[in-house]
Parts: structure tokens; C-alpha cells; sequence
């Protein structure tokens, strides 16, 4: 995926001390990984680079390898940095036939950058994905944990113009 | 004008979701206690009664799942339920979640004791992160009101529930790959047989059911599986719970009895938004079909929709109008299964993407009528050699559309001949 935010993971003490403490929580239990590496994401760069996964390997006892694969399937998990922001405008069906490509036409004009990028200023990543599950309310964005339903051309740039101006937080 | 018959969404509007008493002022948890005094055969009779068939797309009879866990021998079994409502066009999974956890639960708990489980997970997909601490407050409640845990209301029954995540991977709805996902493990399903049933989560014995089962799960145990089964057509009985989307009037989750016509449905919630005319609708999902308006009188169960060469699923009505192409659409679901497919097996890695090629190619007025003959070709090749339900069917919808709107293939082709 391309991407400008090119920024290395840099795992100052803090961060690593928090990474840890999440991952303490596997007690070897493999149904918590998800969750584990999902919570991770949100104290780093949106994101489980290899920087992380050598720390959650360390901590887990699960190989790096084995945490780059599980990492690299999953839509939500990615090996790359993103914004601390990351919006998900859905491109299945439901949504298509009620005009998400007018929708993602003006949240690209907003943000200045194409799904699979991250803006200059490392706060936005665009991207598309698949079903939001909010079909009786398209079309639909999901911004970090966040859901906006019923959206317009208008009413997404409005919204997108809120968190650039971190009016939402 | 319908009524909805309400079954599954009993409770939904009716009682604050994360409160055990306010479940249990309508009854709640009494089904569980009723099925603990009952030898697990017993429950399981009562079910088979219902004749209750799985809600998730497939349409396994529930008892018969059951009987398989409960006569498999092994120290530890799993019930998982599957709220990894992938399918596009379908909410009704997190509607009764996020308005009545416990009825889930509970349906859970009376599968646990059904089949000797102790344990159980539920496997949420990560689009959902707001229904998160629903579930997790809903289940802590549980716990403390003594419905869940251990010695539930004073037996010697243990059960407790972990909700878990998915990843964003729509193949992790498919039952085995699911269990992966759970195990900490790529979302790729597995060779069947074995069947979960016997050889499930670890290895073990699991029970993997849908939210929508589960949920009807406690209202059979109430009010008998002769009852139920009076609800819908005899060879599919009960209430189905659809999803309306797309360009109707009125979208939302409604639940009618199985086999309530199609067009009585599309008319009660307003027909085609803002008067346009109808072209046809997506049904059961993007793994479903592409119907024409013409076929609209269409009774909505399992076995009917089979007979029409159509499909039931997940119970998704996508209206689509006359501003919308048909091929533009098709061009969009093959785009989702190229992303969705794990790359596991090779026909549905590689198919996917070929028959994606050859809409677009279509699309663009640069189609042949051989592409027909070719489109044909792949699916089937899909259809009888992919590993999982996901490469099976995920050109449903071009053949579908083939059939069911030739002239628009036949319009593309040509117009590309003129230019």
C-alpha cells in the first residue's frame, strides 16, 4: 500500500512499557491476540510495524513471523504506520447503489489525498473496505471505533472538515 | 400491509440492552433454567421439534448440529456463536446484539448444556467496535445476576462466554475459518470433514451457530418447538429476520414469517425510493443472486428460493432502481471477493480476479459474446473446486445477472462491436 507516512516506529521507553502491558494479557490464550494486537495499534502509529511485533513476541512467546502473517491478513491490522485517524469509507454494494463514490469523491477533495495514503501531517489515513454492516443507513464511514451513517457529499466534507480542525476527537 | 412477526427482535426497543432485569422481567433466562431441570436429549428433541434450521446462510438443521457435539466423547467442548456478520447488505446480527445480548446468550448457554459445553466464545467482527462494551457490560451483568458462570442458578452448570474479535476478514464467517481467526491464526478455512462437530475449536467438539439461531434458541425452550414450527412453511419454519437496503423506501431490519412473498415486503416498506422504477434486487447477500423486477413474487424461505435458482442467506433485500447498471455492480461485487478471498486455494484466489477481468473488459465495451461462454466456464470451475463457500459462490451473482439480465451483457457487447 502506498503511502507518505513513512515515519519509523521509534519504541521510546514509554511506549514499549505500554505495548507490554498489553500484551501481558495473552497468559497464552491464543483468542486474545486479536484483541491484543487491536489495542496495540491504538498506543502506536495505528499500526503493528515490525518495531512492535519483535516487543509482542517477545512478551507472547508467538514468532515474529507468525505475528507478520496474522498481522498482514487481517483488513483492520496493518504492518504499516497510519494516521492517527483512520477513515473507512465502505465500497460494498448497499452503499454503492446509494452513492458512496460521490461521498469518497468529496472526502478525497476534503483530506487532499487517495484512498491508501496517509496525509503529510501523519493525522489521516483514507481507505477503502468492505461492508460497515450499517446497510439501512448508507452510505457509511467508520472513523477509528466511530460510525457516520446517512452520509452526502456535503454532510462527509462538513464532518471531515471537523476532524481536521479536531472539533471531534 | 404486513406485520412483523416478532421472534428473534422480541425484545429489541423494549428493554434496556445491557440490563439482566429487564431481560428477565419479559421472561429472560427462564428457558435456560426450564432446560437445566431437562436431560440434554430432551432439549435437543425439543428443538428438533422446531425444526429450526441454522439462520447464517446455510440452513443446517440446529438439532441435528447439536446431536453431533453432544454424541461426540471429549473432555472439553466450545459453543461459538458467529457474529462475524460479513455479508454485505446484512445488519440483523447486530441489531439483536446490541439490543438484546442476552437473548444470544442465553441461547448459548442452553446450546452449552445441550451439548456438555462448558465454554463459549463469541466471535464479533471488527466493524462493530461500538456493540464491544454492549456485549461486556451485557455479559458482566449476566454474570452477577447468577445466569452465567459458574453454578448457574444453583446446578452444578458452568458457563461463561468470552467475546472475541475478528479482523476485518470477511471469510472468517465461514465456520472453520472462523475458529482459525479464534485460535490466533490466519482466517483460512480448513478441509471438511472434519466438521466442527467433531473436530471444532482446538480440536475439540464445537457447536458453531449464528446470532439470529441462537436468539430464537430461548423462545422454542419457552413456548415448545410445536409451536414454533407453526410460524412460516413447514419445510422452513419460523421467522426470518431481513435486512432491507439499497434504494427502497423504507430500509431497516424487519422480521416476517418464512415465505412472506418478496413483493409484499418491497411494497410495505414504500417500494423503490423517490419513485424511481424498479430493475431488481440483490438477494442474500453479495454471495446471492441478482433477480429482475419480473421475478419479485418470490416466497422468502430456504427451500423456495432454491427451487427459483434464487437464494435466501443471510436475508438481504438490496432494491436495486433503474438509475443504477447492473454490470457496474456485478463489477463491485467481484472487486469485494478478489479483496475477501484468503488465498488459500487456487481457484478462488486466481478466479476471482480472471472473472474480474473479463466484467470490466465487458464494462468497458471492449466484451466478446465469447466472455459469456468464459464467465460460465470460471464459475463453474469456482463453484466445484474452491475450498470454502466464499470461492463456491462468489459468482452467483455474474451468473445470476447473466440470466437474469442478458440484455445488459448483450447491450455492452454490442455497444463495444459499434464503436
Amino acid at each position: 500500500m502506498k503511502t507518505e507516512f513513512t515515519a519509523q516506529t521509534e519504541i521510546t521507553p514509554q511506549l514499549e512499557k505500554k505495548i507490554v502491558a498489553i500484551a501481558e494479557r495473552y497468559h497464552k490464550e491464543p483468542h486474545q491476540l486479536m484483541r491484543i494486537l487491536l489495542d496495540i495499534q491504538k498506543v502506536t502509529s495505528n499500526a503493528i510495524p515490525r518495531e512492535v511485533a519483535i516487543v509482542v513476541s517477545r512478551v507472547t512467546g508467538i514468532p515474529e513471523a507468525k505475528l507478520y502473517g496474522f498481522v498482514s491478513f487481517y483488513a483492520m491490522i496493518s504492518p504499516a504506520p497510519r494516521g492517527k485517524y483512520v477513515i473507512r469509507m465502505c465500497e460494498s454494494a448497499p452503499c454503492h447503489v446509494t452513492g458512496a463514490v460521490a461521498v469518497m469523491e468529496s472526502i478525497i477533495k476534503t483530506l487532499g489525498i487517495q484512498p491508501g495514503e496517509t496525509s503529510r501531517d501523519g493525522r489521516f489515513t483514507l481507505e477503502y473496505c468492505q461492508c460497515l454492516g450499517v446497510c439501512e443507513s448508507s452510505p457509511a464511514i467508520l472513523v477509528n471505533d466511530m460510525i457516520y451513517k446517512n452520509l452526502t457529499p456535503g454532510r462527509a466534507a462538513t464532518l471531515i472538515e471537523d476532524y481536521m480542525r479536531g472539533d471531534v476527537s | 400491509m404486513l406485520q412483523e412477526t416478532r421472534i428473534v427482535l422480541r425484545n429489541v426497543g423494549e428493554i434496556n440492552p445491557v440490563s439482566v432485569e429487564d431481560y428477565r422481567k419479559r421472561g429472560g433466562y427462564e428457558s435456560l433454567r426450564k432446560a437445566l431441570t431437562m436431560p440434554p436429549e430432551d432439549v435437543i428433541a425439543e428443538i428438533e421439534k422446531s425444526r429450526l434450521r441454522g439462520r447464517g446462510g446455510a440452513g443446517f438443521p440446529t438439532a441435528r448440529k447439536w446431536s453431533f457435539v453432544l454424541k461426540a466423547e471429549s473432555e472439553q467442548k466450545y459453543v461459538i456463536c458467529n457474529a462475524d456478520e460479513g455479508e454485505p447488505g446484512t445488519n440483523k446480527d447486530r441489531i439483536v446484539l446490541s439490543n438484546d445480548p442476552n437473548s444470544v446468550f442465553e441461547g448459548m448457554a442452553i446450546a452449552a448444556w445441550a451439548v456438555g459445553a462448558d465454554r463459549g466464545f463469541l466471535y464479533l467482527r471488527f466493524e462493530y467496535p461500538y456493540v464491544f462494551p454492549i456485549l461486556e457490560q451485557a455479559l458482566q451483568n449476566a454474570r452477577d445476576a447468577g445466569c452465567l458462570g459458574k453454578n448457574i442458578f444453583g446446578t452444578d452448570f458452568n458457563f461463561d462466554i468470552t467475546v472475541v474479535s475478528g479482523g476485518g476478514a470477511y471469510v472468517c464467517g465461514e465456520e472453520t475459518a472462523l475458529i482459525e481467526s479464534i485460535e490466533g491464526n490466519r482466517g483460512e478455512p480448513r478441509f471438511k470433514p472434519p466438521y466442527p462437530g467433531i473436530s471444532g475449536l482446538y480440536g475439540k467438539p464445537t457447536v458453531v451457530n449464528n446470532v439470529e439461531t441462537l436468539a430464537n434458541i430461548p423462545v422454542i425452550m419457552d413456548k415448545g418447538g410445536e409451536w414454533f414450527s407453526k410460524t412460516g412453511v413447514p419445510s422452513c419454519t419460523g421467522t426470518k429476520v431481513f435486512t432491507l437496503c439499497g434504494n427502497i423506501a423504507q430500509k431497516g431490519v424487519f422480521e416476517y414469517p418464512m415465505g412472506t412473498n418478496l413483493r409484499d415486503i418491497f411494497e410495505t416498506h414504500g417500494g423503490v425510493k423517490d419513485n424511481r422504477d424498479l430493475r431488481g434486487f440483490m438477494l442474500g447477500g453479495q454471495s446471492g443472486n441478482l433477480i429482475n423486477a419480473s421475478q419479485i413474487d418470490l416466497p422468502m424461505d430456504i427451500d423456495s428460493c432454491q427451487q427459483a435458482e434464487s437464494v435466501l442467506g443471510t436475508g438481504t433485500i438490496m432494491v436495486i432502481d433503474d438509475y443504477t447498471e447492473i454490470l457496474d455492480i456485478v463489477e463491485n461485487i467481484m472487486k469485494f471477493f478478489i479483496e475477501e478471498s484468503c488465498g488459500k486455494c487456487t481457484p478462488c484466489r486466481e478466479g476471482n480476479i480472471r472473472i474480474y477481468e473479463v466484467i470490466q473488459r465487458i464494462n468497458r465495451g471492449e466484451g466478446k459474446m465469447d466472455d459469456m461462454i468464459l464467465l460460465e466456464e470460471l464459475a463453474e470451475t469456482m463453484n466445484i473446486a474452491s475450498l470454502c463457500g466464499l470461492g463456491q459462490n462468489s459468482s452467483v451473482a455474474v451468473i445470476t445477472s447473466m440470466h437474469n439480465f442478458r440484455e445488459d451483457y448483450l447491450k455492452a457487447i454490442e455497444r463495444g462491436r459499434r464503436a
